[in-house]
């Protein structure tokens, strides 16, 4: 397929079942929500749905419902935000998602919780993963097509860069907290709004042709891409997860240098620009960085201020990786098939 | 009210690059300096980077260890 950028930039989002239609109503409506309905469609999406990663109107359904706390999508009604019968929703599928990746996740040994063990563990767990590398093939083999849909796929979080870790800021006190805002302030450009890396990456989508406006892509972006996006907003958004989110971190910025690299070498070798390629080469260096502090001084850091939060921390890392792993796998296996790893036939 | 700049720190990571807090410059062997792009910078320790002075992440794929 042919990914162009649409002539006028939209953030309507089409629901994708009968859920997404009832929540979508419900965000963008100045009433409060109808309790009854909304438990009842809930309760049918969860208990027909096979895998939760990938059911389409359960992931765009939470995507919703976070992007009206994120305030990410035109439309939504900011009265709505802590609508009861909304957040009960909320709720609801966050439990069974939930429940679904910690039975999906195989947890990691538990260090001892001191920084050094678990900085060690993170970055044995982050090198033993062998999930599939998106990386390598962008470096060598992707076509100029699939190089527009791995920007599109990233567009849902990376257009808002490091804001789902952002949540777990005021959560956190003494060292733990420095270092998570250390980490944030260099992703939100250390004071130069230029060099905000979601800026940066707006860049990289304009510079090959695509709509920088967030949102204007989540119509063709699979559960899975979302379901990646929705778990570090649960993550982040649940007070009780902030070991998960922490452990996420720490997990994301261990596996992003070197890939980091590898998309920029596939982005030059395709003939892209250095506007496109500038967000990737940031991320070599700037994430060499962050990862030593994430692993160290934040999740190191937290596991040894509060030991009971050992398990989720490393339950979080995992998640990263198993969730991130299957993104990839849906693109490669896609691209092997020789199609698109958008969702096709979308139509109004 | 007026505050001195605190001390710059070096931090050695474990397996690790060298991380460098606070106001210090950068330069070559022949005194140029070598632009700073971010507050806090890791310094290659395993001679692999390709973007030395600056870390890369290469000393994790090369087995790079400290013994600390």
């Amino acid at each position: 397929m042919t990914i162009t950028a649409p002539a006028l930039a939209g953030t309507a989002v089409r629901p994708r079942g009968p859920l997404g239609e009832a929540v979508l109503d419900a965000l963008t409506a100045t009433e409060a929500a109808d309790q009854e309905t909304l438990t009842r469609e809930a309760e049918a999406a969860l208990h027909s749905c096979s895998d939760i990663t990938t059911d389409e109107d359960v992931q765009l359904t939470l995507f919703l419902l976070y992007a009206s706390a994120y305030g990410t999508l035109d439309g939504l009604d900011a009265g709505r935000e802590w609508d009861p019968a909304l957040i009960a929703v909320r709720l609801a599928l966050e439990s069974a998602f939930e429940q679904d990746l910690r039975a999906r996740v195989a947890m990691p040994d538990l260090p001892e919780p001191t920084a050094d063990a678990v900085a060690r563990a993170l970055f044995a767990l982050v090198g033993a993963d062998d999930g599939p590398s998106l990386s390598r093939h962008l470096a060598r083999r992707a076509t100029n097509e699939q190089a527009h849909e791995f920007l599109v796929q990233r567009s849902i979080y990376t257009l808002r860069e490091a804001d789902p870790h952002s949540w777990a800021i005021p959560r956190l006190s003494g060292s733990p907290k420095a270092a998570l805002v250390e980490i944030q302030s260099d992703e939100y450009g250390g004071g130069r709004p230029d060099r905000v890396h979601a800026e940066l990456f707006a860049k990289a989508l304009r510079g090959a042709g695509l709509d920088d406006t967030y949102g204007a892509y989540v119509d063709d972006v699979p559960a899975i891409t979302l379901a990646s996006h929705n778990m570090m907003s649960m993550f982040g958004l649940n007070r009780r997860l902030i070991g998960a989110i922490v452990g996420h971190l720490a997990a994301f910025e261990m596996t992003s240098s070197i890939p980091n690299r590898l998309y920029a070498d596939g982005l030059r070798r395709l003939g892209f620009g250095d506007d496109v390629t500038d967000y990737f080469d940031e991320h070599v260096e700037a994430d060499a960085v962050h990862e030593q502090i994430a692993a160290r001084d934040l999740a190191g850091g937290l596991a040894a201020q509060h030991p009971r939060l050992l398990p989720d921390i490393m339950f979080g890392a995992a998640a990263c990786l198993a969730i991130d792993g299957a993104v990839a796998g849906h693109m490669l296996d896609a691209w092997e098939r020789q199609s698109s790893s958008l969702r096709t036939g979308v139509t109004a | 009210m007026s505050t001195s700049a605190p001390q710059p720190t070096v931090t050695p990571y474990p397996d690790g690059p060298l991380l460098l807090r606070g106001d210090v410059v950068l330069q070559t062997a022949d005194g140029e300096v070598i632009p700073r792009h971010r507050r806090t910078v890791a310094l290659c320790r395993c001679g692999l980077s390709a973007i030395k002075p600056f870390c890369d992440g290469t000393h994790k794929a090369a087995g790079f260890r400290t013994e600390d």
